[in-house]
Formats: C-alpha cells, structure tokens, sequence
C-alpha cells in the first residue's frame, strides 16, 4: 500500500511511539543494563562508587577446574587408610590461604570420581551453588520439554475426535493453564506432603499399603522430580491448544484420500499429521525451552531450592543475588548467562529442525 | 452379526469416554480438592485426604476458614490491588499496543521496517533475564504525583503497571490480524478524506473484536498472576496483589484451611470467568501459536 495517501512519517511515529519507548525503556534498556552491571560491582544501595570489575563477576560464577590427588602415604609407602578407604588430602588445605596453589583459592568441591589406580579426581567450583543450579535447570528443560510436548500433543490428538460433548474435556484439560502457578505449586504442597498428602495416600491405597509414604519435597532424590511432574501438569494444556490449532490447519481432504487408500492409523499419523505439524513442532519445542528455563515461582513457594541444593535454579539464584542479597551485579551476570544459554539452544533448535531443501 | 458390531461400536465408545474421564480426573481433582478442603476444618482436612472425603463436601461444613483467612491478612486490598493493577495494564495495553500494530500495518512511515524487527527480537528476551536490573532502574525513576518530583518507584502501583503495557507479543499479535484485514479499505477511506485517527477508530477498531478479545484475555492473564515482580518492587502491604499476600499464609505451622480458603478465594472467580468465555481463551492461547 505505498500510495502517497498512505504515507506519513507524523502519524506512523506517533501512533508507533508509545509502544516503542515503552518496550525500548523497559525491555530492551533493562537487557543493556543487565549486560552493563554484569562487568561492575554495582549494588542495589551501596555507599560506595560502582566499579568496573571486568569478568570478576563471571569467573565468580563459572569458575570450575580440576584436581587430581594422590592418597596420603605413610612413611612406609603405603596408602593411608580410612574407613575402609584411601584417605587423600583435604581440599581445604588447598583452597584455603594456600601460597603454593594461589588460583584455587576460594574454590569448594564440587564432586569428585576415581581416575584410575589410586589417585582421585576432584571437580572444584568457584561456586558449587550455581553449577547445582546450572544441571538443575538443564535437567527439568530436559524431561520437560519432550515429555511436556509430547503429552500436549496425545492430548491435541485426542481431544481433535469428533464426539459428544468433546469440548467438556477440552475445557478441563486447559483448565490448570488458568490457574497461577503459585496457586498450583501451594496446592501441591499439600498433594506431595509427607504425612498427610494426597499422594501418599493415594499409592499407600493403590499398593495396599506395599509404597510407603514419601517426603517428596523434602527428598534431594524426589524434589526435582515431584516439581517437574507438577509444572507439566500446569501446562500442558497450554500446548495442547497450540498443537490443536496446528492439527487444524491441515486440510481435511489428506485424510480423506488416505481413507480411500485404506492407510492403517499409524501411517495417516506418520505422512499426514506429523509432517502438517511441523512448524507448530519447532514452535512449541522453542516456547517450552524458554518457559522451562525461567523455572522459579515453583521452587520459590515449594522448596527454597533445598532440599541440599537439589532443587536450585538458575532464575531462582538470579533473584537470590539480585534481590535477595542486593548483589545487582551478580543478579545481572547471572542473568546475561541465561541469556546466552537460552539464545544459543534456540539458535540450535532451529537450526536442527530447519527446512532442508 | 450385526448386534455384535452394535455392541463393540458401543464398547469402543465407552471406553473412549472412559480414557477421556480419567484424564479429566487427573486435571480436575487439585482443583475440587481446594474447594472442598477450604470448607472443612485443618483437622478434618487432613484426616479427609486419606480418602475420597477430600473431594465432597462432608462433615464439619462452614466458611469460617473464608473469615479466619480475612482476619489473618487484608484480603480485600489485595483483591483490590490485582483488579485496579490488572484492569488498568489491559487497558492501556489494548489502547497503545494497538494502534502501534496499526503504524505499523497501514501506515507508511521511514523507520516502520527497523522497529518491527526490533520489537520482534524483544520476544526472545525472557521477563526473567531483565528483571534484576529493572529492579536497580526503577528504584531510580522519577515520578511526578501529587508531592511533586519523587524519585524511585518502588511501592507504587505505577512500578506495577507501565513496565508491562507494552509488550512484543501484544503489538505482533494485532501487526498480524490487521495484515489480514483489507488494506483497501484503509486506502479508500484516505482517498475520501478520513483522518487517521477517523480511520483507526471508525474503521479498523470496530473490525477488531476477536483480536482486542485475545490480547485482553492474555495480558490479563500474565498480569493477574503476577508474583515475582511485585515480590521485589511492593514491600508496602497496601499496594500488594493477590499472588504475594499469599506469603502471609506460608507461617510455620501452615492453617491449610486458611491457605486453601484464599486460593480459592482468588482462583474460583477466574475460573468461572474462563468457563464463561471458554472458547475465546481458548483461541487466545492458540493465537500465540501461528507465528514462524
């Protein structure tokens, strides 16, 4: 429409701007910033000047390095046994106020292997909170977004029948979706407790007594796990509205052919439908990674990130720091990493998952 | 024969139903659970979660947990809160968001091409990576009220509201419907005469029901459920909504009662309201889902 009548730079800028300077002072500002502080020591009250810091803030978080450790020798030779174990050297020894090892100052265990023979493999980290947190988050996007897509989608297929009043089932699949996840992570507070939950009950009743009841959110072993299964139950339906509007596009008159074919189900799924889905695949596979990387409502209400760190996030350390101990700098680096992590897996997704012609 | 096949087509359907209802159950019964367990007693509460109990509305029956979680907290000024906090951010969202789409789509003016791609890159930036330094920079913002010139706008309900009225999704959504609508139109009505402001109002707004709808139903959404922002930015009680006065049920020795009555409390209206427009917050969501 690029007539002279439809030109005008007075009204398009006007009517344009609000919304420009909004999203330029409140998203797109606040992005720069976070990149800005990430490099100082910048606090939320301090009474001290802000000082460039460059990558302390980064090497504060990512710091991670290897040792490998022999086991401590009598005068003999022989390995120093302790409990039924080769004893080796204290990590503290090392790490604190050490003149010999200067560059592992300040670094605490992380986890350790055996690496052959009798030597020890030590995994030290700047900071072991964060990398917890790191394979936390990294561990709920990665059961939740093929388990999360791929029951939308049982469900998009299923609710797609024609049948009587199929729309009642819709409507309560989607209902959770509604819902606030801090109203759902408190109700399931309830559903997971120890001692009178739900669930326990429930699988104490279904095994006549055989499962014994659980502290799901109180169990290093269980609480990422019982959070994953509920995020999954909030959102699916989500999802499912996103693959059924995906469903519909494709035209009816493919089924119909494949009907006079006599295509068996699984082969109307497999050249049909699943190549019609497949730009709603890469969409909702990209919504769910982002989505799942901003996991911390959850945590927040139902563990704090305990039990023993097993349930730390990166989001929820972000707004420890940031907030929590005011520390913006380290909040915004912290931040600036989720960045470059949820940028980089999207940038693969769709790469992985582009047209090949 | 034929009965047969009568009575296996009758089978195949009940058991079609039967798989339906039990998934039902799996999304329903939280929901049910809430609403019972706000009636009853903390004791009867917990006792009743051992069995099927937990979803009728048996034994000891009452609201008084509904008027024990009213005296616990200022309920009524957090409902207050989140619907003046929501309501306002909707409006000013459809009213600014829309007639950006509007620039954008019918308009012809230098710089329309940068600025949508720049908007659109907005999309990939979770709320999550910018929060913490917006935080740092409206603590710092001026802000002119009825004392004048202050600065910071933490405890407000402004801090609430106008970060959020513009937003990439919104402004794309409406670039995307009135792509769809006829361009000669707008055309025509510039040749006659019409203002742009005739033709935004007169023409494409009355045309842009589904759309205004969809945008509205999402915003309301993500603003009604609010948590981790005014977390950080409302410390004042009196200008806490609905999803942080829930902190004031989280004491040490949690009254369920108390907590489930206030869940329900701010989850049943919304409920109802998603019954009642179903199909509009349905394709609402499924919106979202025909980019790329």
């Amino acid at each position: 429409m690029a007539t002279k009548f439809t030109v005008s730079n007075r009204t398009g800028w006007l009517m344009a701007g609000p919304a420009v300077l909004l999203i330029a002072g409140f998203v797109i500002l606040p992005f720069f910033l976070a990149v800005a502080f990430s490099f100082t020591n910048q606090r939320l009250i301090s009474p001290n000047p802000t000082e460039f810091v460059g990558l302390e803030n980064y090497r504060q978080l990512l710091g991670v390095t290897t040792l490998t450790l022999e086991p401590v020798r009598d005068d003999a030779g022989a390995v120093v046994m302790k409990d039924g174990a080769p004893e080796y050297p204290s990590i503290r020894s090392l790490t604190r106020n050490n003149p010999d090892r200067p560059d592992l100052a300040g670094m605490r265990e992380w986890f350790s292997f055996s690496s052959g023979g009798d030597s020890k493999t030590y995994v030290l980290a700047r900071d072991v909170v964060f990398m917890k947190a790191i394979v936390n988050t990294f561990l709920f996007v990665l059961v939740v977004a093929p388990v999360q897509a791929g029951l939308a989608l049982g469900l998009a297929l299923l609710i797609n029948q024609r049948l009587r009043g199929i729309n009642v089932f819709r409507a309560i699949y989607f209902m959770p979706v509604v819902v606030s996840i801090v109203v759902v992570s408190l109700l399931w507070r309830l559903i997971y407790d120890g001692q009178s939950g739900l669930l326990n009950n429930l699988l104490g009743t279904l095994s006549f007594g055989l499962i014994p009841p659980v502290e799901w959110l109180g169990n290093p072993s269980t609480a990422l796990g019982s959070i994953i299964a509920m995020s999954i139950w909030q959102a699916v339906g989500f999802h499912m509205v996103i693959w059924l509007s995906g469903l519909q596009t494709i035209s009816p008159t493919l089924y119909e052919a494949a009907a006079i074919e006599g295509a068996s189900k699984w082969q109307v799924f497999r050249f049909i439908t699943w190549p019609g889905l497949r730009n709603t695949a890469v969409l909702i596979l990209i919504v769910i990674t982002m989505q799942a990387f901003g996991l911390f409502a959850q945590i927040d209400v139902m563990t704090n990130g305990g039990p023993l760190d097993s349930t730390q996030t990166i989001v929820f350390q972000a707004i420890e720091r940031g907030y929590g101990k005011q520390d913006i700098s380290g909040g915004s680096a912290i931040s600036v990493i989720l960045f470059v992590i949820v940028l980089s897996i999207s940038l693969i997704q769709r790469w992985l998952t582009r047209e090949k012609s | 024969m034929a009965l047969i096949s009568a009575d296996n087509r009758g089978l195949r359907l009940a058991t079609r139903y039967a798989v339906l209802g039990l998934i039902a159950v799996i999304f329903i019964f939280p929901l049910i659970f809430m609403v019972m367990s706000s009636l009853k007693p903390d004791q009867q509460l917990l006792e009743d979660s051992g069995n099927l109990r937990a979803f009728l509305p048996v034994g000891d029956i009452s609201l008084n947990n509904y008027t024990a979680a009213f005296q616990r907290a200022p309920v009524a000024t957090f409902v207050f809160n989140s619907v003046l906090v929501t309501g306002v951010t909707v409006l000013l969202s459809l009213l600014i968001c829309s007639a950006a789409g509007f620039a954008f789509v019918f308009v012809n003016w230098k710089g329309r091409g940068v600025l949508l791609s720049i908007l659109l890159a907005t999309l990939i930036l979770p709320f999550e990576t910018i929060a913490i330094p917006m935080l740092l920079m409206v603590a710092h913002l001026p802000w002119i009220g009825t004392e004048g010139i202050t600065w910071g706008w933490l405890n407000s309900y402004h801090v609430q509201i106008i970060p959020f009225v513009a937003d990439g999704l919104t402004v794309f959504l409406f670039v995307q419907y009135f792509k769809d609508l006829p361009g000669e139109l707008i055309e025509a009505a510039r040749v006659e005469g019409a203002s742009w402001g005739q033709i935004y109002r007169r023409i494409v707004m009355p045309l842009s029901g589904p759309i205004l709808a969809t945008a509205a139903i999402l915003k309301f959404l993500v603003m009604y459920n609010q948590y981790l922002w005014p977390l950080m930015v409302v410390q004042e009680e009196g200008y806490r909504p609905v999803m942080v006065g829930l902190q004031y049920f989280f004491q040490l020795n949690v009254a369920w009662g108390e907590v489930m009555a206030y869940l329900s409390l701010i989850t049943v209206p919304v409920l109802a309201f998603y019954l009642y427009l179903q199909k509009a917050f349905i394709a609402s969501i499924a919106s979202t889902g025909v980019k790329g």
